[in-house]
């Protein structure tokens, strides 16, 4: 049991970005402390069981692979500076992820981790298209996409400065806004750029048993640079002195005192720890409107034996127009992401124990947060057909339908309210406000935001937050470094 | 200390931070960023470690002076000495 009441850096949230920046400040000295309301790590790329089986929650595929030897991207970064050897990851890379478009997916773009694939696809599909597809990729290799104070920039005029195919520029924008988006309808293009690298000009991999690898190590190297954590104990409240976060009120009633916190709850989220109407940030922050259902579905067998190929991501649009926004309805079928975790090319040849197929698509998360508990059920089931229907139109047709039906083990399905109950995001929003706060500053001299709303996303992303974070506001400034 | 010992002593930091990089054949009187893929990230990281495990600062002005391994130990070797060492 940690008792400690200072510390010299406390943490809220032991997410990927929060460990990430634990694992800096303690290696570097530093007595930090992780909290977290949870009884598991993770936040939104965490893991629970049901009935003996493990699921991931937020992780398709782990973004920015790059095969060793290649430097100076975010995943060489981040193994750098966490100490990390990228064996203890093991990821294995994509098979191949296609972009469909069209009532049947009729139009479509292979992608693997060779951009020479998607570049040819571009070339055999949108001929008109692809000297304005080269040119834009060099303008997004050009952009110094992690730069902590960048002027925001619309992607979608950037973007058509060089695409002019409305379909070509809706397929490019689907994968990226999927992925990482807290925005509808647009990106900012520093957002695109890094989403456009991480997922065509990087890649796709993931260890073979998913996402708790990679917390397994961040623990371990948590732990074993001395710092400490307490779950099960969120932060209640952010008691604010002369411009500082002071102390920090512990949900069981505990109080610490501290000299810096870092919060990767979120803005609005952490707005809310400062209580009686205070503001985090100059300008009114407000929570994100994007959320997601995903349906999982366990199988018998590996999905390639139902005649489905080797696709390991697969986003869908049945119609031209890519719509990025909140739905009126409580979820949206015509466009989504399937995600098939067996066709990643595992090391000698390995399989996973179980087929599954899994299937994200956007969601209100007003039309599930309040709902009574047998409609809340009754709807979810309702839903879970749908969401499966529509995902099966960009899929190869088993000769008998019912066949997936046949080789359905156990289902799960999550909602935007589970997102909120188990990750304390308010409205569901994965990705966090639409807003993002790129330095982490706040109106509190020493509270910094990390993650999901200081705007590196995705796996690699959220730690490479963390570890920015920690570097900029706290061991560079120690160091003596440009600040 | 000798500035074999010293070289010695920064690459061991090195190999640390960027494991990745192939150290046999470093010169020691060319640039370190231009033989090796090191980026300000790395370079803080130096500065950190050596103070962690070596009790030496660096101020930011005198980053420069860890250049490249000759102008580490040149830098370096007094600090050492006036540490007993």
């Amino acid at each position: 049991m940690n008792t400690r009441s200072h510390y010299d850096v406390a943490i809220i949230g032991a997410g990927m970005s929060g460990l990430a920046a634990g694992i800096r400040l303690a290696h570097f000295g530093r007595r930090v402390c992780v909290f977290e309301r949870h009884n598991a790590p993770g936040g939104l790329n965490g893991f629970y069981s049901i009935a003996g089986r493990k699921f991931d929650v937020g992780l398709h595929a782990m973004t920015n692979f790059v095969r060793p030897g290649v430097k100076g991207t975010p995943l060489g970064k981040l193994l750098r500076q966490l100490r990390i050897d990228r064996d203890e990851f093991a990821l294995c890379e994509q098979k191949q992820s296609r972009i469909a478009f069209g009532p049947r997916g009729e139009t479509a773009l292979c992608f693997t981790n060779d951009f020479a694939v998607l570049e040819s696809e571009v070339a055999a599909k949108f001929p008109a298209q692809i000297d304005g597809f080269r040119r834009l990729v060099a303008a997004v290799k050009a952009c110094d996409d992690v730069a902590l104070d960048a002027t925001p920039v619309s992607a979608r005029s950037e973007v058509r400065r060089y695409v002019t195919d409305p379909l070509l520029e809706a397929m490019l924008f689907a994968p990226l806004m999927y992925y990482g988006s807290a925005q509808e309808h647009d990106m900012e293009f520093g957002q695109f750029a890094i989403m456009f690298k991480a997922l065509f000009l990087e890649g796709f991999a993931r260890p073979f048993d998913g996402v708790r690898v990679v917390l397994r190590v961040l623990l371990e190297k948590y732990r074993q640079a001395g710092g400490e954590r307490r779950m099960k104990c969120g932060v209640r409240q952010i008691v604010a002195e002369q411009g500082r976060a002071s102390r920090l009120v512990l949900d069981d009633g505990g109080e610490i005192t501290t000299d810096h916190v870092i919060s990767s709850i979120g803005s609005v989220e952490t707005e809310r720890l400062l209580g009686d109407g205070a503001r985090l940030l100059p300008t009114a922050v407000t929570p994100g409107r994007l959320s997601y259902v995903e349906t999982i579905t366990i199988l018998d067998r590996a999905p390639a034996a139902l005649g489905w190929g080797d696709d390991t991501i697969v986003f869908f649009n049945d119609s031209e127009r890519f719509a990025y926004e909140r739905p009126a309805e409580q979820v949206d079928l015509r466009s989504g992401v399937i995600c098939l975790p067996n066709n990643f090319a595992f090391d000698g040849g390995r399989q996973l124990p179980e087929g599954i197929f899994r299937c994200t698509c956007l969601a209100n998360y007003d039309g599930w947060a309040h709902l009574p508990e047998e409609t809340y059920r009754a709807d979810k089931l309702r839903w879970y057909d749908a969401i499966q229907g529509s995902a099966r139109r960009f899929m190869p047709p088993m000769a008998a339908p019912e066949e997936l039906a046949r080789a359905t083990v156990a289902t799960d399905m999550f909602t935007p309210r589970t997102i909120t109950r188990f990750t304390g995001h308010l409205q569901g929003a994965i990705y966090g406000a639409p807003t993002k706060i790129r330095d982490g500053r706040t109106a509190l001299s020493n509270l910094y935001l990390c993650g999901t709303d200081q705007g590196f996303l995705g796996i690699v992303g959220a730690m490479l937050s963390g570890i920015s974070m920690a570097n900029f506001h706290i061991l560079q400034k120690s160091a003596g470094g440009p600040a | 200390m000798t500035k074999a010992e010293c070289h010695k002593l920064v690459l061991d930091i090195i190999s640390d931070i960027a494991p990745d990089e192939d150290l046999s054949n470093v010169k020691p009187d060319v640039r370190l960023r231009d033989q090796l893929q090191l980026d300000s990230m790395d370079f803080l990281d130096i500065v950190m470690e050596l103070r962690k495990r070596h009790g030496i600062e660096v101020p930011e002005a005198d980053y420069m002076k860890l250049a490249n391994l000759d102008s580490c130990a040149e830098y370096l070797i007094p600090k050492f000495a006036a540490q007993g060492k």
